[in-house]
């Protein structure tokens, strides 16, 4: 498992160093100054552009510059949004919370509800429901997801009145305990929905396919040979082994979903990352939009290695063989 | 060859596709003639439900809601086209090359389309177009710096199977160069199911194009899709025509791409049963 692991870090470690670059490449697509990248548009108290310039060596060779920007990183150092009058990393950190508490839900209801309609299904593999699978998918490709968001508020919110539009919580009132958390999932159900439809059908599709491998595996036959009942059969035998190929699907895909979750944030003002990144963007916030993309990025190399160890530890054969990344 | 054309038509909704895509294409070029209201045009009839004066609506400086979405064919296709082509033409020279003669220079290439396909690409198109600014030909350019790696992987893989076949090594007996080999024998048989990707790849660019035109990243003076979302969504409580129907052609549109792009997959995909 420890060399596993050591391989996995080994892809890693290369991957955000990349990532790193492209970061500081960007600073400089910015058409004249890229001091302007660094701070962005905001009113700036002067003599801070020439902090940073002598901070990032904007006046030395490009090689130099990388090398500053890079120990600049490692100490921690975003930047600073003079729109938020915040350091940027804090910034971040502080709205990831909100973009995680919409997302991991949106995920693990994805997973729910994709193996249960895998588990329905797969024993009587029909061709009707087959495609319906394969038609939820092209749709889920298809769809707009903000577009998704929009349609769901004007139907829910605007015309049935059901469903909270927009926000996180109430403004009416100030709730406090189980009340407030009440209400958070009350407005999290629209969004929530958004950002899981389209992973439904991608778990489910991949959790059909593996439910019916599983189904035709000799330990099946085994056990309905003992006598055990049809229900425990699928349960306690088929399940864990259909298990591992969704855990990675989700695994892979934490990267588009954050992305989903990011757009269909700026359609329920749901205050996380994807509400930051649109009012930078109208702010020309530039440190905060680098920012973003920085740790997105990091996170979801982090999420794919996490991804390959859970896999292993689910799966004894994959740590002998070792894994190549997919 | 006949038998390729019956299998793509078996798969009909591949044809109802290619159908709406052929309308799509002459109504982006004939776009300039077309009657009705300039889509710029702003009018006195601010905010009105679809009628018969406007079939879909005007928005909040009273545009023509349908006069946008016919003007708004041109800019998804020529940026689906226009990105698709650019993504191809680069993954194939490149995964060609790197799967071709292998080496440190396909070991680099190869990391760095992992890299791209790990990064959140929607984030880092939306990162470059705000820090260098709107235009259609950056969001195509930064469209197909995002998805060649699937098309260079693709190739690569492709053109390492074709070049162990035993025709390669009979042309190669005959004298040929490399370079030539590789253009004339090994790429042209490389190239089906890198169609079918590229089909793909126009789905995926259009809708990418519609998400960054939504947040408010293309110029306003360009008629598209997504910038009309974008301002369906700050009249979400008065307007759902501004909303409704310019999504629809969204999803649409890159429905057509993706099932065109299977569809053109499994016709070129011989061991597909019909």
């Amino acid at each position: 498992m420890r060399r596993f692991l050591l391989a996995r870090l080994g892809w890693a470690v290369p991957v955000i160093l990349a990532i790193l670059v492209v970061n500081f490449l960007i600073i400089h697509i910015v058409p004249g100054d890229p001091i302007q990248a660094l701070i962005g548009d905001f009113p700036a108290p002067p003599g801070y552009a020439d902090q940073i310039r002598h901070e990032f060596g904007l006046d030395q060779p490009v090689s130099t510059q990388l090398g500053l920007y890079l120990l600049n990183l490692a100490k921690g150092q975003l930047g600073f949004s003079f729109a938020n009058r915040q350091p940027v990393l804090g910034l971040i950190l502080q709205r990831a919370q909100f973009t995680l508490l919409l997302m991991l839900p949106a995920l693990a209801a994805a997973a729910i509800l994709g193996i249960v309609m895998a588990l329905a299904a797969a024993p009587r593999a029909g061709s009707l429901y087959d495609s319906g699978l394969t038609a939820l998918s092209l749709v889920g490709f298809s769809l707009p997801i903000f577009w998704l968001g929009q349609l769901l508020v004007i139907v829910f919110a605007i015309k049935l009145h059901l469903l909270p539009a927009q926000g996180m919580f109430s403004l009416r009132e100030r709730l406090t305990g189980w009340p407030y958390v009440l209400d958070v999932l009350w407005h999290l159900v629209l969004p929530m929905f958004s950002v899981t439809i389209y992973y439904v059908a991608i778990v489910a599709r991949v959790a059909r396919a593996s439910v019916l491998d599983a189904l035709s595996q000799d330990f099946v036959l085994t056990a309905k040979a003992k006598g055990l009942s049809r229900r425990h059969v699928l349960w306690r035998h088929v399940l864990p082994n259909a298990l591992i190929p969704v855990v990675t699907v989700i695994g892979y895909n934490f990267g588009y979903s954050l992305t989903g979750a990011i757009l269909v944030e700026t359609v329920f003002a749901w205050p996380g990352l994807g509400n930051l990144f649109i009012t930078s963007i109208g702010n020309r916030d530039y440190p905060v939009l680098q920012g973003i993309f920085l740790l997105t990025a990091i996170a979801v190399v982090i999420a794919n290695v996490a991804t390959d160890l859970i896999y292993a530890s689910l799966d004894p054969r994959v740590r002998a063989t070792g894994l190549g990344h997919a | 060859m006949r038998r390729m054309w019956r299998r793509f038509l078996a798969y009909r909704a591949g044809v109802l596709a290619a159908a709406y895509v052929l309308v799509l294409v002459l109504v982006a070029a004939a776009t300039p003639f077309l009657p009705g209201p300039d889509p710029l045009q702003i009018s006195n009839d601010v905010m009105q439900a679809p009628s018969l004066a406007h079939l879909l609506g005007t928005d909040e400086l009273g545009r023509d809601v349908l006069s946008g979405i016919v003007h708004g064919v041109a800019v998804s296709l020529t940026v689906g086209f226009a990105a698709a082509l650019a993504a191809t033409v680069i993954g194939v020279v490149i995964g060609a090359t790197a799967g071709y003669w292998g080496g440190l220079f396909d070991l680099l290439v190869m990391r760095i389309a992992e890299v791209f396909q790990v990064v959140p690409s929607f984030i880092l198109a939306a990162v470059i177009v705000a820090l260098s600014g709107p235009g259609l030909t950056r969001v195509v350019s930064v469209i197909a710096l995002l998805a060649w790696p699937q098309v260079a992987r693709l190739m690569r893989g492709e053109v390492m199977r074709i070049k162990g076949l035993e025709f390669v090594d009979a042309v190669r007996c005959l004298g040929v160069r490399e370079p030539v080999i590789l253009a004339t024998e090994v790429i042209p048989n490389a190239l089906a199911p890198v169609l079918a990707a590229g089909t793909l790849i126009v789905a995926q660019a259009i809708l990418l194009e519609a998400a960054l035109s939504f947040l408010g990243l293309s110029s306003a003076d360009l008629v598209s899709w997504g910038r009309m979302l974008n301002s369906g969504q700050r009249f979400l409580y008065n307007a759902w025509w501004l909303s409704v129907f310019p999504g629809t052609a969204i999803f649409l549109t890159v429905l057509a791409f993706n099932l065109l792009g299977d569809a053109i997959g499994a016709a070129l995909n011989p061991r597909t049963e019909t």
